[in-house]
């Protein structure tokens, strides 16, 4: 039986790992639950904002402007794609948005692959984020807790803008119903590319402030992907507390299953997530009917 | 090179190590591998696999099946360079590859040879679509590539049942050549056990025998069938075994299994992981100030490791690989090897683009040794167990289970001080001789099938 200071330290993990996954499960919330589209190249825009940061902080040893330049290229991609791409699919079916995000994914990931190469690469820790705080018997890298506060704060200024302004306001009446929209005199296209930018900059965002404590790999896209999509799926569709509280669900799952069984820990992610759907097909903060 | 070891031309008579296996054969009533090319009239040839189609033009096709993308990507990208300079000095019968393979003129028996590369994703199934591919509409006489053993046995069995031979790069897991073995397959590179047997001793002689490991493991065949040999072999020197964290392939976030390791009560991390999961979790080891209290092992070591996590963390830490260019400096042909690499990439060769120069070397040599493209004769020319020089000194393979007996270096991280030049990443700390550290022949399950 593991010892109790272990399951307080694996408690702590969990919700600091959650909030991390609610913090990059965010761009993908905010393009599927407000303009409908599964959008599969998330992952693909989390490591091109990952690698913006890298260079960024390679070039000028500042992890704020690491921060500025990821979200800024990702919110450069997101709007072109938008404007070049996705506009066209917004009326299609959801197949061909599935389709056509995935392959852009695709090309994202090769462009980096060819640009950076495949070698894993490390952004340091930031200076005022080094060593290890110690909280209790746990020891705890510093990163990782400011990592905690900022994922925290970003989910909370990111839920204000969409959901308490009336840009959030605006959208969601124009997935309802555009046209109406349109007829009230406001440029819903304009509208769905903000949105799709803003979703787009917060996958870029999550990618650079989780690099220092992940090694960067062209590849590490798929992973965010799927732990996204479990994160989305167990919060709710389009909810943001949802998002948060999936987060957490899923890095206590993670974490509190290591303790019996390591090899069981990702198989119990799933199985949770399984039984959501089983029981609750709209996730947890999810309200029914909503596409 | 010795005259000895190069002069023997098949196919033209009979020489005396083959006419003594003839005559044993003949006296225990067993069927054992003749000279091919003699004992296989040209009429009893039957079409198998792709022959004799795929041998018919001026050229053979190689089929290389590389993880391009996926945790195991950069040992890939890697892979096909060594391949690529392999079969380049194959086709202009270049004096570097002949000292591999003595009866190499230009080509391969005069033909020349193409390849093909197909994105492996470091998944089997995708592995096995590109592999039946090549066979099927490139003709392939050959299949080739892997990093992860999951490819490769997987390809592996599926060559085998098309009758093409298949040759792994990297593979480390112990059941490539132990229970999933197949009469079509070859693995020249080291693997867990003759890994964890060797490095052992020096873990032992250095870190001291009274330690308390826990290890990362990755959950699949490699990562399990390392685990048992490192167990296996580090009990013996004395060593505890706390544990293991079992990780799925391409993890991300390895924070719940370091804070159990930081509660193991052990003195000493095996890493087990491999490639950007090797990367990944020794970078948040040391954040979680793990590697401040325990040293780290690598047994099997993943290529551009060292570059990945810096020296500052590798410093010290003890791992085999298969190769690491310094070896220049004892071995000629490794120089030879390092020389070209760098002249056409302008960088350091790691250990999964020398597996995969020397397979395609060592293919080529067997395949001028059969005097034939026939499968059945290449595997007889692969199992008479001719011995040849490679980079890192004699090379051969064994008959029984079709491993390759190869040298590999078990090295030491050098402190970012000791660096001579940026790429001095390593101290050779031992060679170790495959035929001394390799399982006896039936310990890991070896079966072969048929030959037809």
């Amino acid at each position: 039986m593991p010892s109790m200071s272990l399951f307080l330290s694996q408690l702590f993990n969990g919700l600091a790992t959650g909030l991390l996954l609610a913090l990059i499960s965010t761009g993908l919330t905010i393009i599927y639950g407000t303009l409908g589209v599964v959008n599969f190249a998330h992952g693909a825009l989390f490591v091109v904002g990952s690698y913006a940061g890298f260079t960024a902080y390679s070039l000028t040893d500042s992890f704020l402007i690491a921060i500025a330049a990821g979200a800024a290229v990702a919110l450069v991609v997101g709007l072109v794609v938008e404007r070049g791409l996705m506009r066209m699919y917004y009326s299609r079916p959801d197949e061909d948005q599935i389709l056509v995000t995935f392959g852009l994914g695709i090309i994202l990931v090769e462009l980096v692959r060819s640009i950076f190469g495949g070698i894993s690469l490390s952004v340091p820790t930031p200076e005022w984020g080094q060593g290890v705080a110690h909280i209790g018997s746990l020891i705890y890298p510093l990163y990782r807790l400011q990592a905690l506060a900022i994922a925290a704060g970003t989910l909370a200024v990111l839920y204000y803008v969409l959901y308490r302004t009336s840009l959030g306001l605006i959208v969601r009446a124009g997935i309802e119903d555009a046209q109406m929209v349109n007829a009230l005199g406001i440029n819903v296209k304009r509208t769905f590319l903000l949105v799709f930018g803003i979703g787009a900059m917060a996958a870029g965002y999550a990618g650079v402030i989780d690099s220092p404590i992940v090694t960067l790999s062209p590849d590490m896209g798929h992973r965010i992907l799927v732990d996204s999509f479990v994160v989305v799926v167990i919060g709710g569709v389009g909810s943001f507390p949802g998002a948060i509280i999936g987060g957490i669900i899923a890095g206590e799952i993670l974490s509190l299953t290591s303790m019996f069984n390591p090899a069981y820990s990702h198989v119990m992610l799933f199985v949770v997530m399984a039984l959501v759907l089983i029981f609750r097909p709209q996730g947890l903060m999810g309200q029914e009917g909503r596409e | 090179m010795d005259d000895h070891k190069s002069g023997k031309v098949r196919g033209h008579g009979v020489d005396r190590r083959s006419m003594l296996k003839i005559g044993a054969g003949a006296a225990g009533g067993m069927l054992l591998p003749a000279v091919p090319g003699v004992a296989l009239a040209a009429e009893e040839k039957k079409p198998i696999g792709n022959y004799p189609a795929g041998t018919q033009g001026d050229s053979v096709f190689i089929g290389l099946t590389l993880d391009i993308t996926g945790p195991y990507s950069a040992q890939g990208a890697d892979q096909q360079k060594g391949y690529e300079l392999a079969i380049e000095q194959l086709n202009a019968g270049a004096p570097e590859i002949k000292k591999i393979s003595p009866l190499t003129k230009k080509g391969v028996l005069g033909k020349t040879v193409k390849f093909g590369v197909a994105d492996a994703e470091t998944k089997p199934n995708t592995a096995v679509q590109a592999a039946t591919r090549f066979m099927h509409d490139n003709k392939a006489m050959v299949i080739s590539g892997s990093t992860s053993s999951a490819v490769a046995i997987a390809l592996q069995k599926v060559c085998d049942r098309e009758r093409t031979i298949y040759l792994p790069a990297i593979s480390g897991s112990n059941e490539t050549t132990g229970v999933d073995c197949q009469r079509y397959g070859f693995r020249l590179c080291y693997f867990a056990y003759p890994a964890c047997k060797a490095i052992a001793p020096v873990l032992a002689k250095s870190l001291g025998k009274d330690r308390k490991a826990i290890y990362l493991v990755p959950d699949y065949t490699y990562g399990h069938t390392t685990y048992d040999s490192m167990v296996e072999f580090t009990e013996k020197q004395g060593w505890k075994t706390v544990g293991s964290q079992v990780h799925p392939l391409g993890a991300k976030d390895y924070s719940s299994f370091l804070i159990n390791i930081a509660n193991s009560g052990a003195d000493t991390l095996v890493v087990i992981a491999y490639g950007a999961d090797a990367a990944n979790s020794i970078k948040q080891a040391k954040q979680f100030g793990l590697l401040e209290k325990m040293n780290i092992v690598v047994p099997y070591m993943s290529a551009f490791l060292e570059k990945e996590i810096g020296p500052e963390i590798m410093a010290g830490v003890y791992g085999a690989t298969g190769f690491w260019w310094t070896l220049e400096d004892k071995y000629p042909i490794a120089k030879d090897f390092v020389s070209a690499f760098e002249k056409k990439y302008k960088a350091k060769p790691r250990d999964s683009a020398y597996i995969a120069y020397l397979t395609t070397a060592l293919w080529a040599d067997a395949v001028e040794r059969a005097g034939s493209f026939y499968p059945p004769d290449v595997i007889k020319a692969y199992e008479a167990g001719e011995v040849r020089q490679g980079p890192v000194g004699d090379v051969t393979f064994r008959a029984g289970d079709h491993q390759g007996v190869i040298n590999f270096p078990i090295v030491k991280g050098k402190k970012p001080s000791e660096m001579k030049n940026p790429d001095d990443y390593f101290e050779i700390v031992e060679v170790v001789q495959g035929k001394d550290a390799l399982p006896d022949l039936g310990v890991l399950g070896c079966k072969l099938g048929p030959y037809i």
